[in-house]
């Protein structure tokens, strides 16, 4: 499917007519209203790359909550307990809300709904690589609410100020809802910490097993950050992977001591001096693993993912048909009215 | 002036036929989403979604947009139908109310003395 320009591309001449000089213009004001903290809104003019950069990171992001309803799907039919169970059910249907709420914000940019599924289901685009994680126990349900949204929140609440506006008002939505997801979480392990040594053990796995993966959700050191410069600039980003990888060790490390659970990494201590946490190196060959495909899941995620779409073709099929059906029958309907009349 | 969503993309456009080949599977189509939160106020837009027909798209508007109980009355707009003003800075159309500042209460200057004006 060609890519579609939205409104933008058909008000306006494309950039190499205009007159020269006319480029420049635009992009000092656009960097102008950028830096003046306003919001870019979907039918203003902005810079080719600023477009295409949101639609890859808006369009990750939502493919990141339909493919993050896997795991924890998982857990529904065997969620310990009738409450646990219908919690489970409501977040993960927020997951798919979420999506829904990117995918709709990515579309502003100019691209369709189907072209972004398309690209996801053909590895063009990715998600989380989080997501490539197996859920083992039903701790893990507790420590992805814990840690992996505890993250994603850290991620997600300076992107409410981000540049565009619809992304922005996206993640407004997507930050007041992840709020129960974590708290859900935490009280599963807070629950499990307590209750018989095999539960406690089990929680305890958990948090071992969700913890370095949950650090490298941030993003390569911000030495290795190839995007980080230009976003900051754009108004996209606004901390670095680094400082919000920071930020959400500091909030965590005391949540862990409430629970009663111990993080695996030994070089955790309170460094006086910086104000903050010291913690150990990160294994960024297992996230470069991960992200090029040979995590855990990486093909269960997709292959599910993609049979669901394909599963469902009829359905959209039949809907478009039966809607086009009514309209006939309507305008049958008005034209026998007509004459009758 | 252009139509074509508040926010959204114009609608995609015709498909180009490939010889020999069925045509793709059109996209349910964009519908915006305006939700009034509580008696009293106005409805809002709070964001779009697919749907093949507007019950559909009522019903997904139900369960995207007001999980949280958010609202007590939705509209669903195809985003096709909705006519918005161009947001180029150069467009003059919002400058007529630009050298008007004499609509404003604050313009006038109340002689010392004067109450309840």
């Amino acid at each position: 499917m060609p890519a579609d320009t939205g409104i933008e591309g058909r008000d306006q001449a494309p950039s190499e007519v205009r007159v020269a000089g006319e480029v420049e213009e635009l992009e000092r004001r656009f960097q102008e209203l950028v830096d003046a903290d306003q919001r870019i809104e979907p039918r203003d003019w902005m810079p080719e790359g600023y477009r295409r950069t949101l639609i890859r990171q808006i369009a990750q992001h939502a493919h990141s909550e339909i493919i993050g309803m896997q795991p924890e799907g998982n857990w529904i039919t065997r969620a310990p307990s009738l409450k646990r169970k219908a919690i489970l059910l409501a977040k993960v249907q927020d997951e798919g809300g979420h999506g829904i709420y990117l995918y709709s914000a990515a579309e502003t940019l100019g691209v369709s709904r189907d072209e972004l599924v398309d690209l996801l289901h053909s590895g063009r685009q990715k998600y989380s690589s989080i997501f490539n994680y197996p859920t083992l126990t039903w701790a893990d349900v507790g420590a992805i609410g814990w840690l992996v949204d505890g993250a994603a929140i850290t991620n997600q609440i300076p992107l409410c100020r981000c540049s565009y506006g619809p992304y922005g008002r996206a993640m407004v939505r997507i930050c007041k809802e992840e709020s129960f997801h974590q708290r859900q979480g935490y009280d599963i392990l807070y629950t499990l910490a307590r209750g018989t040594p095999r539960q406690r053990e089990m929680a305890q796995d958990a948090v071992n097993r969700w913890w370095w993966p949950s650090l490298m959700m941030f993003g390569p050191p911000d030495e290795a950050s190839q995007h980080s410069a230009q976003s900051m600039a754009w108004g996209i980003k606004r901390h670095s992977n680094d400082e919000l990888r920071q930020r959400f060790v500091d909030v965590t490390v005391p949540q862990a001591e409430v629970l009663g659970l111990s993080l695996p990494d030994p070089e955790i201590r309170w460094n006086e001096d910086r104000g903050h946490y010291d913690f150990g190196p990160i294994d960024w060959d297992e996230l470069r693993r991960v992200v090029s495909g040979d995590g855990p899941c990486n093909r269960q995620r997709m292959a599910h993912k993609v049979a669901a779409h394909e599963n469902g073709r009829w359905v959209r099929e039949a809907a478009l048909a039966y809607e086009a059906k009514l309209e006939a029958g309507y305008k049958r309907g008005a034209r026998a009215s007509g004459r009758a009349a | 002036m252009s139509s074509g969503g508040a926010e959204g993309p114009a609608p995609p456009g015709p498909e180009a036929a490939v010889p020999g080949s069925a045509p793709p599977p059109r996209q349910w189509p964009l519908w915006e989403v305006f939700v009034r939160a509580k008696r009293g106020l106005s409805h809002h837009h709070v964001g779009s979604l697919h749907a093949p027909d507007a019950e559909m798209a009522l019903r997904n508007a139900r369960d995207v947009y007001t999980r949280r109980q958010e609202g007590v009355s939705i509209w669903v707009v195809p985003a096709a139908a909705i006519v918005a003003s161009s947001p180029d800075e150069k467009d003059p159309f919002f400058d007529p109310a630009g050298d008007k500042v004499y609509r404003h209460p604050t313009f006038y200057e109340l002689p010392e003395g004067v109450r309840h004006l």
